[in-house]
């Protein structure tokens, strides 16, 4: 009955493992399955999994490559502009337009822009800042940034299941798996409040 | 893989004497020494106190310093015509030098995959971070107007209707600082996201919690967003190493650029560039050797990473050596005779006793290094990195004051001693570093959790000691 009233705003099923090895090989396991809609939250980065998980390249290097063509032009323009169009000043004869004089500066744009365009764009392509997640109601879920390993089979997965699912990723030598419920909508039932927010 | 099995399985691992991770770690024994250094404040050792103190005594001397020269202007120094430029601009380059180097260190060792960077990087990040902002202090106590140092930034139409004067390399200085604080604190902020989850998702108080949370942005170790951090942690390391070795160049600018004897050389970028690595290593081996002695962090920063230090010390040595040698030989090559000058007044002027106390400490000292059995002596590294930090100091010193005391006509010589009102503020800005490193060690994860879990997740696990 609980499960039915719940099973709309369910996110996805969570299973909890002692180490990387079983977490690539349930991911294994779950891609096997026919399962695409996965995530893995882990304390490091786990060589691998992100070409298990078929994620796509990231666009960050174009976008390092934009704000650097950026940092560049806006860097020139403005000393460009400053000393050729608008305030023209001559300096012991030099030419208004002293682009060899002017590219450290250009230089510097280029990797200020660059390294912004790409930090800024990790944080938002990550979606940060993002103070609550429903992963983050899985009991034990603070041991994730010590030393456990999480799957997720989200709720989206055209194959999920709450029993199957459940069925599989128990049988992939899980510590422990748990459904994580989507608490964005208002809960009426008080007893799946989360071990996170009593904090 | 059933090394690595065994790590992942909290099963105890044996070590060689060459590990990069001494001891019996698991991802849990990592992480708890490295957060209860934050956490349990009170345990902090008696040399973190007594470190403090001396930083606020420091901070006292540079208080009073800084009054007084803004109360009576840049004449309290010793600088005069033509020794315009004084401790002031040696502190600067000294500390810029040490900034630009360790960030560099730890960027281009990170694109180059060294895992014996790994339990280092966040030293060498913060100290570099640390050591810009000492350096940035001088510049705007050398002007004779410091309150109007925003005139150097295109500010738009300013007090003066002017725009700087892109053409000059101290416009060049300003820019390149504010684009290394700007990208080394993201980088070295972007390092600790991780961490800081870490300590969120490890502590018991609330405050510290709220703290935390916020500063975590909410990290929740997913493979995607690992994925996407991880990409843009490489090009910004990437960029920061760009970003070094150009704003140090262009440091260098500020003296190749005019036509004082002595300085006018397309040498001097390099040369500086290489005497910055090699003073970076040098403040690098200063400050780990007694962190990690006071922190008991022998088995995460073991012999191995010391000795490491210490050959790219001999490494970026025989550089150096090969500098002074290249530019001996160009100044006598070239046959100008102002240059000439300028050499030998260094090498038997009035300012030669402190040039051969600069070779000693330069060239002769970590030559001491050669030898393995001395090189695994701590105590022995330590020093000798002192006499290289003192060495440096010493060369932008000599560089610097040299050539502007003995420029081309004779009746412009002129002599330079520092007043005590300089020496207060140099010994002031070492106080704000020390400060600004008690501080570190007490609020930040002194070592990279993310880059030491990867390093027990390796293949060779604790092992591994080359690569």
């Amino acid at each position: 009955m609980k499960t039915e009233s719940y099973q709309n705003r369910v996110y996805g099923i969570v299973a909890e493992f002692a180490d990387q090895e079983k977490l690539i090989a349930a991911t294994e396991k779950a891609k096997d399955a026919g399962y695409t809609r996965m995530d893995a939250y882990t304390p490091y980065p786990v060589e691998g999994l992100d070409t298990l998980m078929g994620f796509r390249e990231p666009f960050l290097p174009w976008l390092a490559f934009f704000g650097g063509i950026f940092g560049a032009v806006a860097g020139f323009g403005l000393q460009y502009w400053t000393s050729v169009i608008d305030y023209p000043v001559n300096v012991g004869g030099k030419p208004n337009n002293s682009w060899q004089a002017f590219l450290p500066v250009t230089v510097e744009t280029t990797i200020l822009f660059a390294a912004l365009a790409v930090i800024l764009g990790m944080l938002v392509f990550n979606g940060f800042p993002h103070p609550w997640h429903p992963i983050f109601s899985v009991s034990d879920f603070d041991r994730m940034s010590t030393d456990r390993f999480f799957l997720c089979v989200e709720a989206r997965d055209p194959l999920f299941d709450l029993e199957d699912t459940t069925h599989l990723l128990e049988s992939a030598d899980a510590l422990h798996v748990s459904e994580v419920y989507d608490e964005s909508e208002t809960i009426e039932n008080e007893d799946i409040v989360p071990a996170r927010s009593e904090i | 893989m059933k090394m690595r099995m065994d790590i992942l399985e909290n099963q105890p691992v044996e070590t060689k004497r060459d590990a990069l991770l001494e001891g019996e770690q698991t991802l849990e024994t990592v992480t708890h020494k490295v957060s209860s250094i934050v956490f349990e404040w009170n345990k902090h050792p008696r040399a973190w106190y007594v470190s403090l103190l001396v930083a606020f005594a420091f901070l006292g001397a540079l208080t009073v310093g800084v009054a007084w020269l803004f109360y009576k202007g840049v004449g309290v120094w010793g600088i005069n015509i033509p020794v315009g430029w004084g401790l002031a601009i040696v502190n600067f380059e000294w500390w810029m030098a040490i900034g630009q180097s360790l960030l560099l260190l730890s960027a281009g060792l990170l694109l180059m995959r060294q895992q014996w960077r790994k339990s280092i990087s966040r030293i060498l990040e913060s100290t570099a971070i640390f050591a810009v902002m000492c350096a940035g202090i001088f510049p705007i106590l050398h002007l004779g107007r410091p309150w109007v140092f925003y005139w150097l930034m295109p500010l738009g139409p300013n007090i003066l209707g002017l725009w700087p004067q892109f053409r000059s390399p101290l416009v060049w200085d300003v820019f390149a600082m504010s684009t290394f604080m700007v990208v080394a604190t993201l980088y070295w902020y972007m390092g600790l996201i991780p961490d800081i989850a870490c300590l969120r998702d490890r502590t018991k108080n609330p405050t510290v919690q709220i703290i935390t949370g916020v500063l975590a942005l909410g990290w929740r170790g997913s493979a995607r967003h690992w994925r996407r951090y991880q990409t843009a942690y490489y090009i910004v390391a990437g960029l920061c190493v760009a970003m070094t070795i150009s704003a140090y160049s262009f440091v260098s600018f500020d003296f190749a650029m005019s036509i004082i004897p002595g300085w006018h050389s397309t040498f001097l970028p390099v040369f500086y560039v290489a005497g910055a690595i090699f003073e970076g290593v040098a403040i690098a081996l200063t400050i780990i050797i007694p962190l990690r002695a006071w922190y008991g962090l022998q088995s995460y920063i073991t012999d191995v990473h010391i000795d490491w230090l210490s050959k790219y010390l001999l490494g970026s040595n025989m550089v150096i050596v090969y500098g002074y040698f290249a530019e001996a030989f160009y100044t006598w090559y070239g046959g100008d005779k102002y240059e000439k000058l300028v050499l030998r007044n260094q090498m038997f002027g009035h300012y030669a006793p402190l040039f051969w106390i600069m070779m000693a400490c330069n060239l002769i000292a970590p030559l001491i290094l050669w030898s393995p059995r001395l090189r695994r002596n701590i105590t022995i590294v330590f020093i000798v990195s002192i006499f290289v930090n003192l060495g440096m100091w010493l060369e932008r010193f000599i560089s610097l004051i040299t050539s502007l005391s003995r420029s081309y006509i004779p009746s412009t010589w002129g002599f330079y001693t520092p007043s005590i009102w300089e020496i207060a503020v140099f010994i002031g800005s070492i106080g704000l570093f020390l400060f600004l490193m008690c501080l570190f060690v007490r609020f930040i994860p002194l070592m990279s959790l993310t880059e030491l879990k990867t390093l027990l997740a390796n293949d060779e696990g604790g092992k591994n000691h080359s690569r």
